[in-house]
C-alpha cells in the first residue's frame, strides 16, 4: 500500500510538473492572420536567437486580442484594426502604437466569377456587384479586423447584407470561413497571408485585388505597465524595438509562401 | 481454556458471559422482540430455534451490536459496549471483490494488525479451512459452500471468544452443510462459544448444548438441549418439534 | 495541390513528426494530470457523499449531477475569468499555461467522478454495511474498502472523464491560448490546422487521438475481463 501510494504521488508530481521553462518569455496577443500564415514561425526564431527571449503567441480575433491585452493577460499586442488600436492607446491600455507592416485583403470567389468582379474598378464596386447578383458571400461575422474591414466596404457600397439569404455569417476564423466559402462556393474577403497559406482552396481563386482601401495595416503596442504592473516592460519593448528595426523589417519582408511575399514593412524610422 | 488470539493480539479480560436484560425491539409499531432475558455462558453451543418470523436473526444482530435495542440491555462481562472479541457469520456471506487471501487479510487489517504480521495467521486459516488451493482465486467466483467456508475462516481469524452464526447452512447442499457443521463442532471443542440460529431441527439436535426457543418475538424456552428435545415444557415448543407450528 | 489528407497523415505519423509528438505528449500530460486530480478529489468526495447524511446533501448531489452537463466552454470561461490578470487569481500568472488547462479539464472531470463514485459506493454500501460493521470497520475505513471493491465500475467513470477531457477543445483554447509548443493540444491543433486548410496534420492528430482513446478503452475492457471474478 505504501509503495503504491508513493508511486501515485510520484506520478502526480511527474505529470503536473511540465517541463520547467526557466527561459525568459513574453506573451503576445495577436491575430489569427499573423499566426496562421506562418509569419511568427518565420520571424520569432530569429528574434529568440538574438535576444534569448521566447515569444508565446496567443492568436485570437483582433477584438479578442485587444480584450486579452486590456485584461493584462499579454505583454504586447499586435493586431490590425487601426481605429480600435488608437482607441486602445487613448484609453491608456497601451503605451504607444507603432506601425509594423501591412498586408492587403483580397476578394476570393469561385473561378467562374458569377457576379463579374473581374470587371469592377474599385472594391466598393466589387461588393456592390456581389449584392446585385445575390451571389453567396461568406463573412467572418466575428468582429475581427477582417470582419470590420468587410463591414466598412458594404457600407460604402450602400448595401445592408445582414438578413439576405446569400449572406453567410460563419462566426469563425479566417480559415474556417475559407473552408466554408470553398464548399458553397461563395465569395469571401480574406487577408492575403491566410489565403496564400491556405491549402484547401477547392475552386476558389482571387477575383479582385489591389484597391488601396484593401490595405491592412498592423500596429504593435506595449500593454501599459501603469495598468498592469506585471507587464514585462523590458522584454516586451525589446520585441517591439526589434520588430520596427531594420533587422526585424527585413525578416518580415523575407517571409514568403511559394515565392509570394505576404507582409510589407511599414515602420517609420 | 485454550489460548485465545494470535500472539500479536492483546488479550483482554473475558467478555463472557453475555447477559441480555429484558431486551426489546420494535419497528413500524410492531414488537419484533420483547422482554428477552437470558445468559449466554462461556464455552457453550447455544442454538436459537423457532418458526419463521420468530425473531432469531434479529436476536443475533442485537447481541452482535449491529442493531440497537429499543428497550433493555446487552451486557458484556467486561463492561464494554461492543467488544472486539466477537464475530458473525451471515446467512449469505458478503465477500469482498478480492482474492480469498485478501478477504482474510482484510479482516486482520481492520482489527489493527500490522501488514507483516498478517501472513502467518492467514496461512494458518487457509490451511485449516482447506482454502489454500483457492488462495489466489476471486472470492466471488467460489461455490456457495466454499464462500461460506471462507466467511467462517474470516470470522475465525479474528479469534473471537464468541461467534454468532445466522443460518450458515441454509443455502448449502448436504455435503457442504456437513463440512460446516464439523467445522463448527471443532470450534466448540477448542473452547469457542457459539450462538447460532437454524431452522433445521436435525442440525440443532446435532450441534446444540443449549436451546433457546423463540416464538412471535418472545423467549418461550431456554435450557439444555437434551431436556428440550426429550420433554418440551410448553405447548408451542411441543407443536414446533412435531412440525405443527409454522409461524 | 491538396494531396490526400489521409496519405499525409500516415506519413506524418510514420515519420514521427516532432511537432506531432510534442503536441501528443502535452495533451496526454495535461489530460492525465486532470484525471488524476479529478480522481484524488472526486473519489473520496463521492464516497463521503454516499456514506454520510447531512443537511443539503441532496442539493450537493443534484449540483454535481447537473455539472456533468456543464458546457466545456463555460468551464473554460470561468477558469479564464479566475486566472486572468484582472481576475482573483491573476497574481499566480497561470493563464495561458498547461496548469490552466489542467484546471479546466479537471473541472469537467470532477462531477463525472463524484457522481459515479457516489452511486457506485452507495450501492456497494447497501450490500456491505452489515458485514463491514460486523468486522469492526469504521466509516472512514470503509471508504477505501468500497472504492477498491467498486474499482471496475469506477474505472468506467474515470474513462468517461478522460474521454470528455481529451476530446474537449473550447475550454483549453480559452484558458491555454493554443500557444505553439506551449499550450497547443491535439484538439486545439486540429481546430487550427483545419482552419489553415492543413487537413493532413489535422487528420493525423485526429487519428492519434482516436487511437489513444481506443487503446485506453481496450485496456480498460481487458482489465474488466481479466479481473472479472474480483469485480463481480
Amino acid at each position: 500500500m505504501n509503495s503504491a501510494r508513493s508511486l501515485l504521488v510520484g506520478l502526480a508530481l511527474g505529470l503536473a510538473s511540465l517541463p520547467a521553462k526557466a527561459q525568459e518569455f513574453i506573451t503576445v496577443a495577436s491575430t489569427t492572420s499573423t499566426e496562421n500564415s506562418g509569419l511568427f514561425g518565420h520571424i520569432l526564431p530569429i528574434f529568440q536567437e538574438e535576444t534569448g527571449i521566447a515569444v508565446r503567441v496567443v492568436a485570437q480575433g483582433t477584438g479578442q486580442a485587444l480584450e486579452t491585452a486590456r485584461r493584462g493577460d499579454a505583454d504586447v499586442v499586435l493586431v490590425h484594426a487601426r481605429a480600435a488600436e488608437e482607441q486602445f492607446v487613448a484609453e491608456g491600455h497601451g503605451v504607444e502604437r507603432f506601425d509594423v507592416m501591412y498586408n492587403d485583403f483580397v476578394v476570393v470567389g469561385p473561378s467562374d466569377d458569377p457576379a463579374g468582379l473581374g470587371l469592377a474598378e474599385t472594391a466598393t464596386a466589387a461588393f456592390a456587384a456581389i449584392a446585385k447578383a445575390g451571389s453567396p458571400f461568406a463573412s467572418r461575422g466575428d468582429d475581427s479586423g477582417t470582419h470590420i474591414a468587410e463591414q466598412a466596404l458594404w457600407e460604402t457600397a450602400g448595401v445592408k447584407p445582414a438578413g439576405n439569404d446569400w449572406y453567410l455569417e460563419t462566426g469563425s476564423g479566417m480559415g474556417a470561413t475559407l473552408n466554408t466559402a470553398a464548399q458553397v462556393p461563395a465569395y469571401a474577403l480574406a487577408d492575403r497571408g491566410t489565403w496564400l497559406s491556405f491549402e484547401n482552396r477547392g475552386d476558389l481563386e482571387i477575383v479582385f485585388e489591389g484597391d488601396p482601401v484593401l490595405f491592412n495595416p498592423y500596429g504593435v503596442m506595449l500593454v501599459n505597465p501603469e495598468r498592469h504592473s506585471h507587464v514585462k516592460v523590458d522584454a516586451g519593448q525589446k520585441f517591439i524595438d526589434w520588430l520596427i528595426s531594420d533587422e526585424g523589417q527585413v525578416a518580415i519582408e523575407r517571409f514568403t509562401i511559394n515565392g509570394d511575399q505576404l507582409f510589407f514593412a511599414s515602420a517609420k524610422q | 481454556m485454550v489460548r485465545r488470539g494470535w500472539p500479536m493480539m492483546d488479550t483482554r479480560a473475558s467478555i463472557l458471559p453475555l447477559r441480555l436484560d429484558r431486551l426489546g425491539f420494535s419497528a413500524g409499531g410492531a414488537d419484533l422482540l420483547s422482554d428477552i432475558s437470558l445468559t449466554v455462558r462461556s464455552g457453550r453451543r447455544l442454538l436459537v430455534i423457532g418458526p419463521n418470523g420468530a425473531g432469531k436473526s434479529l436476536l443475533l444482530r442485537l447481541c452482535h451490536g449491529l442493531i440497537q435495542p429499543n428497550s433493555g440491555r446487552v451486557i458484556w462481562a467486561d463492561g464494554s459496549v461492543r467488544p472486539r472479541s466477537q464475530a458473525m457469520v451471515f446467512q449469505r456471506p458478503v465477500l469482498l471483490r478480492r482474492s480469498v487471501r485478501a478477504n482474510l487479510e482484510y479482516a486482520l487489517s481492520v482489527s489493527g494488525m500490522a501488514r507483516v504480521q498478517r501472513k502467518a495467521p492467514t496461512d494458518a486459516a487457509l490451511r485449516r479451512f482447506g482454502l489454500a488451493p483457492l488462495a489466489r482465486r476471486a472470492a466471488r467466483l467460489l461455490s456457495g459452500g466454499e464462500q461460506q467456508r471462507l466467511a467462517i475462516a474470516r470470522a475465525w481469524l479474528l479469534q473471537p471468544e464468541i461467534m454468532f452464526l445466522d443460518e450458515p447452512c441454509s443455502a448449502l447442499d448436504p455435503g457442504a452443510t456437513r463440512l460446516i457443521e464439523e467445522t463448527i463442532a471443532g470450534f466448540a471443542t477448542e473452547g469457542m462459544t457459539l450462538m447460532m440460529t437454524t431452522h433445521d431441527l436435525g442440525q440443532a439436535r446435532r450441534l446444540a448444548d443449549d436451546i433457546v426457543f423463540l416464538h412471535k418475538g418472545r423467549l418461550v424456552e431456554h435450557g439444555p438441549a437434551a431436556d428440550f428435545f426429550d420433554a418440551p415444557k410448553t405447548r408451542e415448543a411441543g407443536a414446533f418439534l412435531a412440525g405443527d407450528l409454522l409461524w | 495541390m491538396a494531396s490526400n489528407p489521409f496519405v499525409t497523415a500516415f506519413e506524418l505519423i510514420a515519420s514521427g513528426n516532432p511537432e506531432l509528438i510534442q503536441i501528443m505528449g502535452l495533451s496526454l500530460r495535461v489530460t492525465l494530470s486532470a484525471v488524476l486530480i479529478g480522481c484524488l478529489i472526486g473519489l473520496p468526495l463521492g464516497a463521503v457523499l454516499a456514506l454520510t447524511r447531512f443537511p443539503g446533501r441532496a442539493g450537493v448531489i443534484v449540483l454535481f449531477n447537473a455539472l456533468m452537463g456543464l458546457p466545456p466552454v463555460v468551464a473554460g470561461l470561468l477558469i479564464y475569468l479566475l486566472l486572468s490578470r484582472s481576475g482573483p487569481m491573476g497574481d499566480y500568472a497561470l493563464l495561458f499555461t498547461p496548469a490552466a488547462m489542467i484546471m479546466a479539464q479537471g473541472i469537467l472531470i470532477l462531477p463525472i467522478v463524484v457522481s459515479l463514485t457516489r452511486s457506485v459506493v452507495e450501492d456497494l454500501w447497501i450490500e456491505y454495511e452489515e458485514q463491514l460493521r460486523s468486522l469492526g470497520t469504521s466509516r472512514i475505513r470503509s471508504v477505501p474498502t468500497l472504492l477498491w471493491d467498486g474499482r471496475i465500475s469506477l474505472l468506467t467513470g474515470v474513462l468517461a472523464g478522460f474521454g470528455r477531457a481529451s476530446a474537449e477543445v473550447g475550454a483549453v483554447l480559452i484558458v491555454g491560448g493554443n500557444i505553439a509548443g506551449h499550450t497547443r493540444t491535439m484538439t486545439t491543433a486540429i481546430t487550427l490546422e483545419t482552419s489553415r486548410g492543413n487537413l493532413g496534420m489535422a487528420v493525423a492528430l485526429g487519428t492519434i487521438l482516436l487511437l489513444i482513446t481506443l487503446t485506453l478503452n481496450g485496456a480498460a475492457y481487458g482489465i474488466t475481463q481479466w479481473s472479472g471474478g474480483g469485480g463481480r
